[in-house]
């Protein structure tokens, strides 16, 4: 009886966590169907179709706006600051957790100043040098600047991974005559793989959800990303496009959701070898 | 290639120069350096540079239509900055959000990872649907929410009204809609519900892999000793996870003080000035008047209040962490 009662409360404390998380996408899913004329009714059941589902909002969208080009430049950003962020953090990550000595030792806090110096603090200065290097209205600005917020994470979280890696195995290496460079690439970088996936995805996550960097470097809609071309493009003035913003968050949302879920465990991991469970790095 | 180069290479019998070089990468010290230059290069370029840049801007009279930063006004920026009603007004309300943010946050994940730690059937679909708020840029969600808390249509009020509580006969009625994004503090209350719901999963990650870290004899122990559910959660787990509660906090306020959009989309700070935020303040200065002096300043403003409070947490962590 006790287990039984147990059982449900665990049951009832998952539902609601779901709730909370998926109610509001779920929302969105059902108002991309939806008609305009029935959506502006007052009073009227907003979870239902009354006068029937329409896809017209998905069309307009994939028609009418510039969705699909800021989905295919968000992609093109977050492939090339996923590159960019891997070529030089892991590197970084490696040398300090093996190579450095001492100055290593405390370089984990110093990674997290780093982190800690916000896009708002910066992006003034940084539109000027996009500017200065011709790079304004380009997605080529957002893969040169959004990797100063994925670089130290990355590095931060690799740190810890390296660390965890026993140092038996780099030295066995040197043994059988590998040099100091091909013991980290044969022997290290493979036991730190899982590690390096956690950067790809909170990488190429961070690099979808920046918002302030993507609003000021880039005014021109054929170089806008999802972030910032969504709300720019979809609300004109007081008018919302409700339906096909709604569609648009979905589209995004769910396939990403799912692929995050499915990492979940990974994720997990990614952390658990870092400096978070060793709190300082 | 330069770089290796100017390396002092000193291998004992120097025949060619690929051997020497050869000979140089043997070194830590040497290889160690090279590997990390890259990231550190990038970092003072485009980290540490426009660091600079911001101080001598706030300390200048640029503006966009003449952003040279050669006149120096000492402090006249920070002075005017201050001498604004708003600036106090978007401080107080980047404190309250993000300090609201982090709060409700704990709590959850706290909840949040009790469940994903344990392994029960649908364990995958949970944890796929959980990541959902958090795979939305953070626009997307705002939207989202924004349509959620529409004055007119919003399907919480008409929840409300269904089951009572607004509406003519409700028992808050007779108005039908709770305008959220109209009023000063349900705003302020509606931007802390949204950042909880987006950052919610990255935190429970991170506190996550601090609880499958506890060593299952200390749980199996405390079972042992005849603690409940909840004893074993605070005299046990609580305790082990607070080095990792420390860095999710340190996380989620990273994420949420310096995020513009969720208020720029749902409140656009309004009505008035009462729900802005500092950094958007910044933004609209500097960007959108024109001010780069005021606005850098007004960005500045929270760095040193940010590294105090990070350094010290992160002191506090590892101490924690020691003992």
């Amino acid at each position: 009886m006790q287990r039984q009662l147990r059982k449900l409360g665990f049951y009832t404390a998952v539902v609601l966590l779901l709730l909370f998380a998926v109610l509001p996408i779920a929302y969105a899913v059902i108002t991309t169907f939806k008609k305009e004329s029935e959506l502006f009714s007052f009073g009227a059941n907003p979870f239902i179709y009354e006068q029937g589902p329409t896809l017209e909002p998905l069309i307009f969208l994939f028609t009418d706006t510039g969705f699909p080009t800021f989905v295919w430049n968000s992609v093109v950003i977050g492939v090339f600051v996923v590159a960019i962020t891997v070529v030089l953090a892991v590197p970084a990550a490696y040398a300090l957790a093996r190579l450095t000595g001492r100055w290593g030792e405390s370089s984990g806090m110093a990674i997290f100043l780093v982190y800690l110096i916000p896009p708002t603090l910066l992006f003034i200065p940084l539109f000027r040098i996009v500017v200065w290097l011709g790079l304004a209205n380009t997605i080529w600005s957002l893969v040169l600047v959004l990797p100063t917020i994925t670089v130290p994470f990355c590095t931060w979280l690799l740190l810890g991974f390296f660390r965890s890696v026993p140092q038996e195995l780099d030295e066995a290496a040197l043994l059988d005559g590998c040099t100091r460079f091909g013991a980290f690439r044969k022997v290290v970088l493979p036991q730190a793989l899982p590690g390096i996936g956690a950067c790809v995805v909170f990488a190429f996550s961070l690099s979808l959800s920046n918002y302030i960097y993507s609003v000021t470097f880039i005014s021109e809609s054929a170089a806008r990303n999802i972030s910032a071309g969504v709300p720019t493009e979809l609300i004109r003035g007081d008018v919302y496009f409700w339906p096909s913003l709604m569609a648009a968050t979905a589209i995004v949302a769910i396939p990403l959701g799912i692929a995050y879920g499915l990492l979940f465990d990974y994720l997990v991991r990614g952390f658990q070898a870092s400096g978070a469970t060793e709190a300082e790095g | 290639m330069s770089a290796q180069v100017s390396e002092p290479v000193r291998a004992r019998a120097p025949a060619t120069f690929g051997e020497r070089l050869a000979g140089a990468l043997e070194r830590p010290r040497v290889l160690g350096s090279l590997m990390l230059a890259p990231a550190v290069l990038y970092v003072v370029f485009f980290v540490g540079v426009p660091f600079i840049i911001a101080i001598a801007l706030s300390m200048s009279d640029a503006t966009a239509g003449n952003p040279s930063i050669d006149t120096f006004v000492g402090l006249d920026n920070f002075r005017a900055v201050m001498q604004q009603e708003t600036f106090w007004t978007a401080l107080r309300n980047s404190v309250i959000i993000t300090t609201l943010t982090v709060v409700s946050i704990v709590v959850l994940a706290t909840i949040a990872v009790e469940i994903l730690s344990r392994e029960f059937r649908g364990k995958r679909l949970v944890q796929v649907l959980f990541m959902m708020p958090w795979a939305m840029p953070v626009a997307l969600s705002a939207i989202t929410w924004l349509w959620l808390l529409d004055s007119q249509f919003s399907p919480i009020d008409w929840v409300l009204v269904q089951i009572g509580i607004l509406g003519p006969d409700g028992l808050f009625g007779p108005q039908r809609h709770m305008y959220w994004l109209g009023r000063e503090w349900l705003g302020i209350l509606s931007v802390v519900f949204v950042d909880t719901w987006r950052t919610l999963p990255l935190a429970t990650i991170i506190v996550l892999a601090g609880r499958l870290s506890i060593p299952r004899e200390r749980l199996e122990q405390a079972q042992i000793d005849g603690a409940g559910f909840f004893r074993t959660l605070f005299r046990v787990i609580l305790p082990a996870l607070a080095p990792v509660l420390i860095v999710a906090i340190l996380f989620t306020a990273l994420l949420v003080i310096g995020e513009i959009s969720s208020v720029d989309l749902l409140t656009r700070g309004g009505p008035g000035h009462s729900t802005q935020i500092l950094p958007l303040w910044a933004y609209l200065k500097g960007i959108e008047s024109g001010d780069l002096g005021q606005g850098a300043a007004i960005a500045l403003f929270l760095f040193p209040v940010l590294l105090a409070a990070a350094i010290v947490a992160l002191r506090f962590a590892s101490r924690l962490h020691k003992d």
